[in-house]
């Protein structure tokens, strides 16, 4: 694996923002449209599934992505020492909550898929009635509440990175905007992701 | 200070090690006061009287040190949990009980010595130098524009003390990340006007095992590098180096 370290971080680095990132983004749009009543919710998650070749995409889009971000992320944040002890410095937290964010994600997310995805292959309809169900219990809602949060920070932090990693952010300056940038990033996906799990309670 | 307020004896705490498998112990010291010590000369202080605090006759620990002014890296350690030179380590702005340990990161040979071979190996590994030998005289290479001379310098200020490595959390032993002391080398020598001639040797140099996709952007180098060395920026002009670079590799351009 060695010879192909280079080429795997950039490709670990390009998935996380497309196409995960831009799917992150349609998948709260779409939560969002909850908090406009049940039937606009309905509405939206079946336009989703009345995409062609529905399986095909989201293999493509989401499984495989996610599978290769998530295997090699675990990998990633397993050669880190932290030292957040002796060093606290800012980009240094961002660094340590990046790795922390992304291992709660792969349970959090295995558990959202077989409540979601999984159920509804297995026949259960994929509707507002199944979340409400889901979330009615408060231990549950605080599980979503930080799995939101998560992924909207692994998304917003990655984005920078990103940025810097694929040499867009280059001078301190652009470096330091661009974290201003995924702060505000991260804030408003917040509230989108926020307001529309309190949709369902 | 004024003569009533200075402590009579300072303490310092040092791990210690008596060699490179042996298991690592404290010791605590008490040296007497001087005005204007550094940590250089408290070691010295104890090396000329090697008795722990607690009157136990002990060998004197081990530290490098070479030109004590903070130009050579040799005397680095870890003092009060911040990797530094110990010889610009001013004993009246230290906390005390002044703890020194020798820079984990490394293999520590004894004490507060430690093996930073890894650094010279990765200089080697990145080609960090200028091809000019040759069997007649290449005459005067490309002037280097003043500006870009300006900034360059402070690059060539590194001293490879291993502080920036210490402080990164992807150096470590589960990864074999050269770290940023090196890669900045690799934006020094690309920016020279003769040394640009080999750039693609040293970016497929940093593209290869133990390159710059170790980078996790902690950015914890750029805040302790003695020397004020802009490492972040180096690795994120290489960033993009190396994206131009691996595709200039594979749709093919001016190296076909």
């Amino acid at each position: 694996m060695e010879d192909h370290e280079y080429g795997l971080h950039r490709l670990h680095s390009l998935l996380g923002v497309i196409p995960i990132g831009l799917f992150l983004i349609v998948h709260l749009t779409v939560n969002y449209q909850a908090t406009k009543g049940a039937d606009a919710f309905n509405h939206a998650a079946s336009a989703m599934e009345s995409l062609p070749y529905l399986l095909f995409l989201e293999l493509i889009m989401i499984y495989l992505p996610i599978l290769f971000h998530a295997v090699f992320g675990v990998y990633i944040a397993f050669t880190a020492k932290n030292n957040v002890g002796n060093f606290s410095f800012f980009r240094n937290w961002m660094f340590v909550f990046q790795r922390f964010s992304g291992l709660f994600l792969v349970i959090f997310l295995a558990w959202h898929l077989w409540q979601t995805r999984i159920a509804m292959a297995l026949g259960t309809p994929l509707n507002y009635e199944l979340m409400v169900h889901a979330l009615s219990n408060p231990g549950i809602v605080i599980f979503y509440l930080v799995g939101i949060l998560c992924a909207v920070y692994h998304f917003s932090n990655g984005l920078w990175a990103f940025c810097v990693h694929w040499g867009i952010l280059v001078s301190p300056k652009s470096q330091r905007i661009g974290t201003y940038v995924s702060l505000v990033i991260f804030v408003l996906l917040s509230y989108v992701g926020i307001r529309a799990l309190f949709a369902f309670i | 200070m004024s003569e009533e307020s200075r402590p009579k004896s300072i303490q310092l705490i040092i791990t210690r090690q008596d060699g490179p498998d042996a298991p690592p112990y404290k010791e605590t010291f008490e040296v007497p006061y001087r005005p204007n010590m550094n940590v250089i000369s408290a070691l010295m202080a104890i090396r000329r009287n090697p008795v722990t605090a607690g009157g136990k006759k002990t060998s004197p620990p081990q530290w490098e040190m070479n030109c004590l002014e903070e130009v050579c890296g040799a005397c680095s350690m870890v003092i009060n949990g911040r990797p530094r030179q110990a010889c610009t380590a001013l004993i009246d702005k230290l906390e005390k009980p002044i703890r020194l340990e020798p820079m984990g990161t490394f293999p520590i040979v004894r004490d507060l010595i430690v093996d930073r071979s890894r650094m010279f190996d990765a200089l080697k590994q990145v080609k960090a130098w200028i091809p000019i030998d040759g069997t007649y005289d290449l005459g005067p290479g490309p002037r280097m524009a003043e500006s870009k001379r300006q900034w360059a310098y402070e690059l060539s200020k590194c001293m490879t003390c291993g502080v920036c490595l210490e402080a990164c959390p992807n150096v470590n032993s589960k990864s074999d990340f050269m770290g940023p002391a090196p890669l900045s080398q690799v934006r020094l020598f690309n920016a020279h006007p003769t040394g640009a001639m080999n750039k693609a040797e040293r970016l497929h140099a940093i593209m290869g095992p133990g390159g710059i996709a170790g980078c996790g952007n902690s950015q914890n180098c750029v805040q302790v590098c003695p020397k004020g060395i802009p490492l972040t920026t180096s690795i994120a002009v290489l960033n993009r180096a190396t994206v131009g670079q691996s595709f200039r590799d594979f749709f093919g351009s001016d190296n076909m």
